[in-house]
C-alpha cells in the first residue's frame, strides 16, 4: 500500500516540481511586487492605485463578455451541427475547427489586419463597387472580432465533446414522451450540454479578459485593455513592476471569482465538471 | 376497420444498406392483449417495435393505429410509449421529474402532475424516492422509474424493448409478474420484445416467433409449444428432438425405422415431414418393450431431472427422465401418440433438433449465433 502510494508520488514528482517552479514561485513573486515599493518596503500604494485603471478593467470585462456571448452563439449551433453529421464529416469539421489552433496566434491576428485595414481586402472590394472605404480596423468591433476568432475553438470543442456523448436513446425517449423538436432541445439537449457550455465560457472568457495583443493590433491605441496596461508597465522598466504586479493580482482575483461563480452554476445540478 | 385490432402491420418491409431486416411482415395486435415478439438477435423484433413507436418508417407497407394509417406520423404524436432496453432515464432530472416529463410537455396543471406522479410511483412501489437522483438508484429501481414514466402518459399501447435483460434472474422473475399485473390493472396493450423464450411463455397472451425478418408462428404460448409450425419454432421454444419422417397415412407416421400412431392428419400419402418429440414426453423402458432402442451416450443431472442423450441409429435424442441411467446402457424408448407432433418440411428442416454435438459446444455455438 505504502509502496504503491510512494510509486504514484514518484510519478507525480515532475509535475509537482514543474508547478512549484513555474506557477507557485512566480505567483509569490507577483504578490511580493504587488505589496512592496521600489525599495522593497511593504506598501498598499500599488493596490490603491488600481482605481486609476478602472476604465481599462471595465472595457476588458465588457469586451470579454460580448466576445464570449458571440462565441457561444456561433459555437453552440456549430457543435450541435457537428454531432448531427456522419462520423467522417465530424472528423473533417473537427479538423477545420482545430487547424487555426495549430497556427501561431500572432500570425492569425496579423492576418486580420490585412483583411480589415483601410487598404485591406474588404475595403478594396468595397471601394471597387463604390461603397468604401469603411472604417473597420482600430474599432472595438475589430477587437471583439479578433477575440471571437481566436478563441472560438475553445468554445466549440468542450460543447461538442459533451454533446456528442449524449445518449441517443434519451432523445428518442423524449420524443416518445411527446417532445417535438423544440421541447427535445429545451428539456434534454440544452440541460445535458450545460457542462460543456460552462467550460467553454470559462475557456473563452479568461483569455479574452486578459488579452493584450489583439487589442493593440486590431484596436489601435485607442482601446487600452487591462492586459495592455500590464504589458505597458512591465515594458516601462523595473520601477513599474510593482504597479504591474498589483494590477495582475487584481485581474487574477477577478477571474477566480468569475470561475467560482461559473462552477456554482454547474454544481446546481450535481452535474458539475471540473474546469 | 376492425375495432378489436389496435395496431396493424400490413406487408411491412424494411432494409438497411440492402440488408433485409423485415420481409413482408403482417400482423394484427389486439386491443388490451399482452403480445410478445420472440426471436434471436437480428430477427427484426426490435425493428418492428421501432416501427410502431415511430422511430423508423417502413420502406414498404403500412402501420395502422386504431384503423388509421400512421406512416409518417412522428413519434411524439403517437399514442404509444416505450420502455427502452437500458431505460433511457434523464440523468439531469430526479425520479419525480422523470415521471413528470411527459405530463409537463402536455402542460398539465401542477397539482394534477403531482397527483399523477405519486399515483404512478405508488403503482411501481417507489413512493418516497421522488427526490432521488437517477444514478443513485439500483437497476431494478431504474426499471420501475422507466415503467412509471411511460405509463404516466396513459398510452394505449406500451412498447417494451427487452426491458428485463439487464436485471439478474431473481429480479427478472419478480418484474415479470409485476409487469403482467400492471398490464392487467391498467388494461392496456403491451407489446413486449425478448429473446428469452421462458419469459415469453410466462407473460404473454400471444407470442410472435420471428426469425430472418419473418414471422414464423403466432399463437398462444401453449400453441407455440405444443404445435410448433416448423423446425425453427420447435427448436427455439424449449428442447426438441426433430427427426425426418414419412406420413404413411392419416394418424400413422414412420421415423427412425419404426412406425407410430399419432394424432396428426391432413398430409399427402407418404409425404416427407419433420417429426417433433419433446424430451420430457419420451419414456425409457426395457429394451424388449421399446418402440425404439438405443445406447446412452451422455448423462447430466439437472436437479429436477436427468438429461440423457441416446444414440438411435446415429441420431442423438435428448430425453429428460427422473430415473438414473448410465453411459453405455442399452435402453428402449416408448412414445405415446400424443407426444408426437408432425410438421411440414420447411427451409429449417434438418438444421435443428439433433443433439449429436450436444455438450458445451451447443452453448458455444449459440453464442456465436447471438453475436451475429
Amino acid at each position: 500500500m505504502n509502496k504503491k502510494s510512494f510509486g504514484s508520488q514518484l510519478l507525480a514528482a515532475p509535475h509537482i516540481v514543474w508547478s512549484i517552479i513555474f506557477i507557485v514561485v512566480p505567483l509569490f513573486i507577483m504578490l511580493y511586487f504587488a505589496f512592496t515599493n521600489a525599495d522593497g518596503g511593504f506598501t498598499l500604494e500599488n493596490v490603491k492605485q488600481i482605481g486609476l485603471y478602472k476604465k481599462a478593467f471595465g472595457i476588458s470585462i465588457l469586451y470579454a463578455v460580448i466576445a464570449t456571448l458571440i462565441t457561444l452563439l456561433i459555437a453552440y449551433p456549430m457543435a450541435y451541427f457537428m454531432t448531427k453529421v456522419n462520423i467522417s464529416s465530424q472528423r473533417m469539421l473537427m479538423m477545420i475547427v482545430m487547424i487555426p489552433m495549430w497556427m501561431n496566434f500572432l500570425i492569425r491576428t496579423y492576418s486580420w489586419i490585412t483583411i480589415l485595414a483601410n487598404t485591406g481586402i474588404i475595403n478594396t472590394f468595397l471601394k471597387s463597387i463604390g461603397l468604401g472605404p469603411v472604417k473597420l480596423i482600430n474599432t472595438p468591433g475589430a477587437v471583439i472580432l479578433g477575440m471571437v476568432y481566436d478563441f472560438l475553438p475553445y468554445m466549440i470543442l468542450p460543447i461538442y465533446s459533451v454533446m456528442s456523448k449524449i445518449d441517443k436513446s434519451l432523445l428518442e425517449a423524449s420524443e416518445d414522451l411527446g417532445s417535438n423538436a423544440f421541447n427535445k432541445f429545451r428539456r434534454v439537449i440544452l440541460p445535458l450540454s450545460r457542462p460543456g457550455i460552462i467550460s467553454g465560457i470559462t475557456m473563452v472568457f479568461v483569455p479574452s479578459v486578459s488579452t493584450f495583443y489583439i487589442s493593440q493590433k486590431l484596436g489601435g491605441n485607442k482601446t487600452m485593455l487591462v492586459g495592455d496596461v500590464i504589458e505597458y508597465f512591465f515594458n516601462a522598466g523595473p520601477d513599474y513592476y510593482n504597479v504591474a504586479s498589483a494590477i495582475s493580482m487584481v485581474l487574477m482575483i477577478m477571474i477566480l471569482v468569475c470561475m467560482v461563480i461559473m462552477n456554482r452554476f454547474s454544481d446546481d445540478d450535481s452535474e458539475g465538471v471540473i474546469i | 376497420m376492425n375495432k378489436e385490432n389496435i395496431v396493424q402491420l400490413k406487408n411491412i418491409s424494411v432494409a438497411f444498406d440492402e440488408q433485409v431486416i423485415l420481409d413482408n411482415l403482417s400482423l394484427d395486435i389486439k386491443d388490451k392483449e399482452f403480445i410478445t415478439f420472440l426471436g434471436p438477435s437480428g430477427c427484426g423484433k426490435t425493428t418492428t417495435l421501432r416501427l410502431i413507436a415511430g422511430f423508423l418508417e417502413p420502406d414498404e407497407g403500412d402501420v395502422l393505429f386504431e384503423g388509421k394509417k400512421i406512416n409518417g406520423v412522428p413519434a411524439y404524436k403517437r399514442q404509444v410509449n416505450t420502455i427502452f432496453q437500458r431505460y433511457a432515464l434523464f440523468p439531469h432530472l430526479n425520479v419525480y421529474e422523470n415521471v413528470a416529463f411527459g405530463l409537463r410537455i402536455k402542460k398539465l396543471p401542477e397539482n394534477e402532475i403531482k397527483q399523477k406522479v405519486e399515483e404512478m410511483l405508488k403503482l411501481v412501489n417507489l413512493s418516497g424516492l421522488e427526490r432521488r437522483h437517477i444514478d443513485t438508484l439500483s437497476g431494478g429501481q431504474q426499471q420501475r422509474v422507466a415503467i412509471a414514466r411511460a405509463i404516466a402518459n396513459h398510452p394505449k399501447v406500451l412498447l417494451l424493448d427487452e426491458p428485463l435483460a439487464a436485471l439478474d434472474l431473481k429480479l427478472r422473475k419478480d418484474m415479470q409478474k409485476e409487469l403482467k399485473k400492471i398490464q392487467q390493472q391498467l388494461g392496456i396493450t403491451f407489446v413486449f420484445v425478448t429473446h428469452d423464450q421462458e419469459e415469453a411463455l410466462t407473460m404473454s397472451d400471444r407470442v410472435v416467433v420471428m426469425d430472418g425478418g419473418k414471422i414464423q408462428q403466432v399463437g398462444t404460448p401453449q400453441d407455440i409449444y405444443n404445435e410448433p409450425q416448423n423446425a425453427f419454432v420447435a427448436d427455439f421454444i424449449g428442447e426438441s428432438n426433430i427427426v425426418d419422417g414419412k406420413m404413411l397415412k392419416d394418424f400413422y407416421v414412420e421415423f427412425s425405422g419404426a412406425k407410430f400412431d399419432c394424432l396428426d392428419k391432413g398430409f399427402d400419402k407418404n409425404e416427407l415431414v419433420d417429426v417433433v418429440v419433446r424430451p420430457e414426453d419420451v419414456d425409457i423402458v426395457p429394451v424388449d418393450k421399446g418402440m425404439l432402442t438405443g445406447v446412452v451416450t451422455s448423462v447430466s443431472f439437472l436437479g429436477v431431472h436427468y438429461e440423457i442423450i441416446v444414440d438411435i441409429g446415429g441420431f442423438k435424442w435428448m430425453i429428460q427422465t427422473t430415473d438414473e441411467h448410465f453411459v453405455d446402457d442399452k435402453v428402449g424408448l416408448y412414445i405415446e401418440p400424443d407426444a408426437i407432433h408432425i410438421m411440414k418440411k420447411s427451409e429449417y428442416s434438418g438444421l435443428y433438433g439433433d443433439y449429436s454435438s450436444y455438450s458445451e459446444e451447443i452453448d458455444h455455438l449459440s453464442d456465436i449465433i447471438e453475436e451475429e
